[in-house]
């Protein structure tokens, strides 16, 4: 209880001390603080047009919440267009509070439920860090919500009914490290954004908590890391490991977790990620209720598809080559209960997220050309039915869904 | 008109092995590298996944990954008295095309040349006396000892798969007791060698020959390169030659180089953009870059500081012949240096076929064998034998790949009923041993532009004049029953030998091993290059790959022609960068 009030106590102090010394000192020190946290938080991510080879922080990527297109605001210090004419309060509102400059409540694609967690020295410092960027005169597209949802007071109600400003507190009975961890993965990586299940307005829910959430038909796999969790099987390192190198022994960061690990966690501190790890560690998970054994037949079916198309790269047993190419009997994403990845990737290939330390650039083809959706579903049911931890049958009109959806999304 | 573009410090003429390699060094070193490539950009994942690699159809019967032989295409005789003809489909070597060229389509075997291939001329002199007439061997004017730290980086960032039989000079049991000295182990073992592979070692002892592991380009097991690319296990498909891997296997400038170097700002690469020719400056002193033209017919010139030839051999040479960038070799009198030392291979062998036990041929890989080196170079005195040079003899299991695969004994007719019962029952019960043979350059094969054709440009192709020299038929005359002795050794019920007789034939395959054309050496007078692979002429003009072979040894080129350019591109940054001109003085 005592050490973690004297370390803020002490930190408190020299803050006060460096405002009143070496202002220049602070000012660099504190842009390299927010440059972190800004990487933390992957701002990038959504506020760079990537589709569109859009500069970054420049904003214009097109986010799709399901209930329509939202486009991201320019965050460089442009006048007209950015944040160029914001004050730092103004910015801390719209992190703590989901409030613009204008006053007007933000949509909450943007994680402020999350960002509240940061205190008001480490905002300023996102601040400061933004606008040392170049500004760039980049015009934000208009939203595409429908009525009553593009009235941006909508929001408000959700706001009353599903966020908290809160401030992150530690639990004194938890190792600086472990608290380190929680601070992170709810507060700047706002890891639940994806891997919590949503209600169908949209907000995280608690007992949904890092147990896997469904956004843009990618299914965010549970990483509940404690026992029964759905990463169980990976240890610290594993996790340090993904998040560092995107390569760990179980899987590699594809699609949109690539883009946060290539952006975001690959440039954090290993001291971070080994906290995040041991908070993930900590998450137990209850057991998830036995699944019965399929249709003898579908099984038969799939594994005869599986040695076709699977085992060259991801070996007959499906213990897959760690590193490389996953092992199938242990993953998190086959024996997810929502199976959308899985037919998502059998579908459209999927790439590993090439990295600073490994930029091999790793992929698997897609195989909607090659197999049926019959073919899909049978696959899935049999990887599903016979890994480490069964889950249920896959249907071919799930499958059917998903190619509909990827259809669509091409045009 | 030609549109100038703003200068950059060092041009690539072509995008495979050498370019990978001299981009990724140059690039590392701080300078502004473009990369212009003939043909499109390839990647696994697009062009040759897992879904679709073993396509024959595509890849092999309708030369999926090569050059398009409309788009440019060589002529060919025998001899100076006929006249030459173009190649308008490929047929005994097939040029690659597009990013990372041939390195796409290889085997992966990767050996290294003896320390003697690199002193040819007084190696052989020293030891047998002069030379016969005609014959225009030469000394490469770099040793296979500068070369060795080159050498064990390719190795390195291929993760070659083999064992080391010299180990800083002693002799390791396993490895090849004949090759120079290394100075590190293999960084990946061997591959898991199979039945024919064992009968082959085990006969080949039997002659009292040492038999090794062929050093692959496929992997043995997973393995992450100095570059932290990712090589992954090789399944054993047999779909390398002629095909990509689509499982990450097989190295290749795709899978050990190149995504590495995307990432790096100070690199370009321009694909469907073929040079045309390549510029100097009005006192002929220096290159000033090249002209290239894209598909939509625009021409550009892009400057440079330095140019960088790393084309298909035969391209390099056609370059330099259409820039008239030193002088042509002229066959009538020995004089002239481009063009000169044109060399191929002599590839013979016999088939094993088996009566009871299954060769499973189609559990291959392209480097996939056991070969032996007492043969190859040097390793045997040819005193009174009338030839120099030699060659390895290997059992490979490199494919049975159906459309291209089905060996019969002989007495089968070439089609039918009866052919389809024989190839039935032989398909899965043959085994190979074939001799991998040395070519040593003569004044009468050289390339030089032909008078009559031309490409879609009107630039005039390329004239290969070649034939088999006394010297080739020699040595395949003396290593083939060395190969039959062999496979008689290996307990099948048949054998059947392919000798290599008669001239060279440019319809059916024999192997894409064309070397010389811009030899390296020790004298202007004699080579296009000096001992850094630099132009005598141009002191800002560096020429890679196998045409700077002054004679082909008797291996796979790869191996070489990496170290060749990690050599040169060192030279480079620690010799030219600090002295622009020429490294040695003639």
């Amino acid at each position: 209880m005592k050490a973690p009030a004297l370390i803020s106590a002490i930190g408190g102090l020299a803050a006060l001390m460096a405002t009143a010394s070496t202002a220049q000192e602070l000012s660099s020190s504190q842009i390299e603080r927010g440059r972190y946290l800004t990487i933390a938080g992957d701002c990038q991510a959504c506020h760079t047009d990537i589709e569109n080879n859009g500069l970054p922080f420049t904003g214009g990527r097109a986010l799709g919440t399901p209930f329509g297109t939202i486009y991201s605001p320019n965050l460089t210090p442009d006048d007209e267009t950015g944040l160029g004419r914001w004050t730092r309060e103004e910015f801390h509102d719209a992190l703590n509070e989901g409030i613009d400059d204008e006053g007007q409540h933000l949509y909450p694609a943007m994680p402020y439920p999350n960002y509240t967690l940061m205190s008001r020295e480490e905002t300023d410092a996102i601040f400061a860090y933004l606008q040392s960027l170049e500004p760039v005169h980049a015009e934000t597209p208009e939203n595409d919500l429908p009525f009553p949802l593009n009235i941006r007071m909508s929001v408000s109600g959700w706001k009353l009914l599903f966020f908290e400003d809160e401030e992150f507190v530690p639990d004194p009975d938890r190792s600086e490290e472990w608290n380190r961890g929680r601070f992170l993965v709810d507060g700047p990586l706002h890891c639940g954004a994806c891997h919590s299940g949503k209600n169908l307005l949209g907000a995280s829910q608690d007992d949904e908590y890092l147990r896997g959430g469904l956004l843009e038909n990618w299914f965010a796999p549970n990483i509940r890391a404690g026992a029964g969790g759905g990463i169980a099987h990976w240890d610290t390192d594993d996790i340090v490991e993904f998040l560092k190198y995107g390569r760990a022994e179980h899987t590699a960061p594809m699609q949109r977790m690539g883009e946060v690990v290539s952006i975001s966690t690959q440039h954090l501190r290993e001291e971070d990620l080994r906290a995040v790890a041991t908070y993930l560690k900590s998450l137990e998970d209850e057991l998830r209720e036995e699944e019965d054994t399929p249709d003898p037949v579908r099984l038969e079916t799939g594994a005869g598809l599986y040695f076709d198309n699977c085992a060259a790269c991801h070996a007959a047993d499906q213990s897959g080559v760690p590193y490389f190419f996953a092992p199938l009997s242990s993953s998190n994403k086959v024996h997810a209960e929502d199976p959308s990845t899985a037919i998502r990737i059998i579908l459209g290939g999927a790439r590993a997220q090439p990295t600073d330390t490994i930029p091999s650039m790793l992929a698997m083809p897609p195989f909607s050309w090659k197999l049926s959706d019959e073919q899909i579903a049978d696959l899935l049911t049999y990887l599903r039915g016979t890994g480490d931890r069964r889950a249920g049958p896959v249907s071919a009109a799930q499958v059917t869904e998903m190619r509909e959806y990827l259809a669509e999304e091409e045009h | 008109m030609t549109k100038q573009l703003p200068g950059v410090d060092v041009v690539l003429v072509g995008f495979g092995w050498t370019g990978a390699i001299y981009a990724e060094k140059l690039t590392d070193a701080g300078l502004d590298v473009l990369a212009l490539e003939r043909g499109p950009w390839r990647d696994t994942t697009k062009d040759f996944a897992t879904t679709f690699a073993q396509d024959e159809l595509r890849y092999y019967w309708r030369h999926g990954m090569f050059q398009e032989a409309s788009q440019s295409t060589v002529t060919f005789r025998n001899n100076s008295a006929q006249t030459a003809l173009p190649m308008r489909s490929w047929g005994s070597f097939l040029p690659g095309n597009g990013v990372g060229g041939s390195g796409v389509h290889w085997n992966g075997q990767t050996y290294r040349f003896l320390p003697s291939d690199f002193v040819a001329k007084s190696h052989n002199e020293e030891r047998y006396g002069p030379l016969p007439e005609g014959m225009t061997v030469q000394d490469y004017g770099v040793t296979y000892d500068e070369l060795e730290p080159h050498f064990d980086y390719f190795e390195k960032i291929c993760g070659i798969c083999g064992k080391a039989g010299n180990l800083n000079g002693d002799i390791v049991a396993g490895g090849n007791p004949f090759e120079g000295p290394r100075s590190d182990e293999y960084p990946n073992p061997p591959m898991e060698m199979t039945f024919s592979q064992d009968r082959f070692e085990a006969a080949a002892r039997n002659v009292g020959l040492n038999p090794f592991p062929v050093p692959s380009a496929n992997m043995s097991r997973a393995y992450v390169n100095p570059l932290g690319l990712q090589l992954a296990p090789c399944t054993y498909c047999g779909f390398c030659e002629k095909h990509g891997c689509g499982n990450y296997s097989k190295s290749s400038p795709q899978t050990t180089i190149i995504p590495a170097l995307m990432k790096r700002s100070n690199f370009a690469l321009r694909t469907d953009s073929e040079v045309l020719s390549i510029e100097k400056s009005a006192d002929g002193s220096r290159t000033t870059g090249v002209t290239y033209v894209d598909t939509s017919g625009e021409t550009f010139f892009q400057p440079a500081e330095i140019v960088v030839l790393c084309a298909y051999p035969l391209e390099n040479t056609r370059l330099m012949l259409l820039s008239q960038i030193g002088e042509p070799y002229d066959p009538s009198t020995g004089e002239g240096v481009v063009g000169k030392n044109y060399c191929y291979q002599v590839m013979s062998g016999a088939t094993v076929f088996f009566e009871e036990e299954y060769t499973n041929g189609f559990v291959g890989a392209g480097a996939l064998g056991m070969a032996a080196d007492d043969y190859n170079g040097d390793n045997f005195d040819h005193t009174g034998l009338g030839f120099i040079g030699g060659g390895y003899i290997a059992c490979y299991t490199t494919n049975a790949r159906p459309i291209e695969s089905h060996p019969v004994p002989e007495g089968v007719p070439g089609w039918g009923s009866e052919w389809k019962q024989a190839v039935q029952a032989n398909f899965l019960k043959t085994a190979s041993v074939g001799v991998h043979g040395a070519s040593m350059a003569h004044r009468s094969n050289y390339l030089d532009l032909d008078p009559t054709y031309t490409d879609r440009h009107g630039r005039p192709l390329l004239r290969m004049t070649f034939d088999f020299t006394l010297n080739d038929r020699r040595l395949s005359a003396h290593l083939t029953p060395v190969a039959e002795e062999i496979a008689r050794g290996m307990g099948g019920r048949d054998v059947v030998v392919a000798e290599r007789k008669g001239s060279y034939d440019s319809v059916p395959y024999q192997t894409t091993h064309n070397t010389g054309g811009t030899i390296m050496g020790t004298d202007p007078k004699t080579s296009v290059c000096n001992r850094y692979c630099q132009s005598w002429d141009l002191p800002n003009l560096f020429v890679a790959g196998a045409g700077l072979f002054p004679q082909n040894a008797g291996y796979n080129p790869t191996g070489t022609v990496g170290a060749l350019a990690y050599w040169s591109v060192d030279a480079i940054i620690n010799k030219y960068l600090g002295q622009p001109g020429p490294l040695v003085q003639p």
